[in-house]
């Protein structure tokens, strides 16, 4: 395992190391420390490896990831794995609003809270929140899963397209054109995969309600017109 | 954009390390607001003697301070870069009265426990000018400015001061700031520069005069004041933040049993004295938190 220290090394150093690993090596294990909330730490990896950053982390953390692996044993600020392809991010504590916001591909698990717009504009991001999520989470969310453990704030799911939204406790409200829906065998095997990559106990399934869109607002009807 | 920051100390052994802290919070958040900056340092109450932060500018300090101790005899005068700290026995109406008459001189706030400092320049400079470090006290707020929608000049900085010991810092932007500054005008709350969290300390000023408390202030303050914004307000017993509703204005608090540090981002407070194992937070939309005496 490769350490690497940002109170020593530059951000733009130790990303760019990151960033440009040499394809021959089979060393692909690091460990940051120091993040001390800096901004953009692990963006725009393109390989697999595994990373893990000791400590609270600022903005865009592990953005636009592709293939690697990312767990950070700390808090994070706003855009955790924003724009994510593929890969993982683990988050050990909290994160700030954003979270895999417009994210494409990947997992993203946060073992605490986010705050709002979790999941904003998602197009195919799991993202699995062992906690509660802010207001305007899964706003316009596209494709993918949110899977939420706790409860949610305002405005679930407004303006929501094909996302699932998985939730076991309440939302406070539901924003336009989200609704409940019923669960059948595929959405209960896919809830199953995805609490499986959390590591969180398949006997919680039962618990769970599942939220979608209600495909009202798709054409422009004037009877909805409040809502747009 | 802008940062703020807030620093409230629960044991006093960090006293003398206030500046020190406050600086290293400021320095981190340059990158969010390098046109001015500013502070406001709280220590313990003097009894019955008022202390008025003034900014003279480029004029003659000298001359000013002879004529000024001629009109305030037991004026003790403090100088610190562009501005200087008047300590007096005198009546607070007395004296701002008397600081009016000098058209070089700009009152920018005064109290029994308050001090503030602002200018333009980067953040790095600014609290280098004041030597920032050197300060000590109990608690104190912090502001780096991006100006958006009035003039970079040091009546255009943070932090704002319309009452007595009161200040605020304030990220974001307001929506009806002229028609509540036409509003609190007529109350009698000065407000004297075209900027919008003049008028949102303004409207503290005259919900504290009210003998609302802060918090209380705060909470009707989410119902009056339109647009987005994270404040940070002082008052000689404490602090309080709150966001609006929507939330879109970054804030966390960092919590210890020696402190409660609040800032726009985290790298704020990375410095600071076992930060790692604090219990941090972002504070919700819409409600208010105070800490204090």
């Amino acid at each position: 395992m490769i350490k690497l220290n940002l109170k020593k090394d530059s951000l733009r150093k130790v990303n760019e190391l990151l960033q440009n690993l040499d394809q021959k090596s089979n060393d692909r294990s690091f460990k940051i420390i120091n993040p001390d909330g800096n901004h953009a730490i692990c963006a725009g990896l393109k390989d697999e490896m595994d990373v893990t950053i000791e400590g609270h982390v600022g903005y865009y953390c592990a953005g636009m990831n592709m293939k690697a692996d990312v767990t950070v044993n700390g808090n994070v600020g706003t855009g955790v794995a924003e724009n994510m392809m593929s890969g993982s991010v683990h988050v050990k504590g909290n994160a700030s609003q954003s979270a895999g916001a417009t994210a494409h591909g990947g997992t993203l698990i946060v073992d605490g809270d986010t705050s709002s717009r979790c999941g904003i504009s998602m197009k195919g991001i799991d993202i699995i929140v062992k906690g509660s999520v802010g207001h305007m989470s899964a706003f316009m969310a596209q494709s993918g899963n949110l899977v939420i453990c706790g409860d949610a704030g305002d405005a679930l799911g407004d303006s929501i397209y094909e996302a699932k939204i998985f939730i076991k406790g309440e939302p406070k409200s539901l924003g336009a054109d989200c609704e409940k829906k019923n669960m059948n065998k595929k959405d209960q095997d896919l809830l199953k995969s995805l609490l499986k990559k959390a590591s969180i106990d398949e006997n919680q399934l039962t618990h769970f309600k599942m939220y979608g869109s209600a495909r009202k607002l798709y054409n422009f009807n004037i009877d909805n017109v409040s809502e747009y | 954009m802008c940062g703020i920051v807030g620093l409230y100390l629960k044991n006093k052994k960090y006293n003398k390390d206030l500046g020190k802290f406050l600086t290293g919070m400021m320095n981190n958040m340059s990158t969010r607001g390098p046109d001015s900056a500013g502070f406001a340092i709280y220590s313990t109450e003097r009894k019955k003697k008022y202390k008025y932060s003034i900014c003279y500018n480029k004029n003659n300090i000298k001359e000013i301070k002879k004529n000024l101790s001629k009109e305030i005899k037991d004026a003790k005068i403090k100088i610190i870069s562009d501005h200087f700290v008047l300590e007096t026995l005198l009546k607070p109406v007395k004296v701002i009265s008397i600081i009016k008459s000098y058209n070089n001189l700009n009152l920018v706030g005064y109290g029994s426990s308050i001090e503030i400092f602002k200018q333009v320049g980067n953040p790095r400079d600014v609290v280098n000018n004041f030597s920032l470090k050197n300060f000590s006290g109990t608690h104190a707020i912090g502001h780096t400015r991006m100006a958006t929608e009035s003039a970079i000049t040091t009546d255009g900085s943070h932090p704002y001061s319309t009452g007595e010991d009161e200040c605020l810092v304030h990220n974001g932007s307001l929506s009806n700031h002229n028609n509540l500054r036409r509003t609190l005008k007529k109350k009698g709350i000065e407000i004297k520069s075209q900027n919008d969290t003049e008028v949102a300390a303004g409207y503290i000023s005259n919900g504290l005069s009210n003998k609302k408390s802060l918090k209380e202030t705060l909470i009707d303050g989410l119902k009056d004041l339109d647009g987005f914004y994270t404040f940070i307000s002082g008052t000689k017993n404490g602090l309080a933040i709150v966001r609006d509703e929507i939330a879109c204005k970054p804030a966390v608090v960092a919590e210890t049993k020696d402190y409660v540090a609040i800032a726009s981002e985290f790298q704020a407070m990375a410095h600071l004295p076992n930060v790692n194992k604090a219990k941090i937070f972002e504070p919700e939309p819409g409600l208010v938190y105070s800490w204090g005496k």
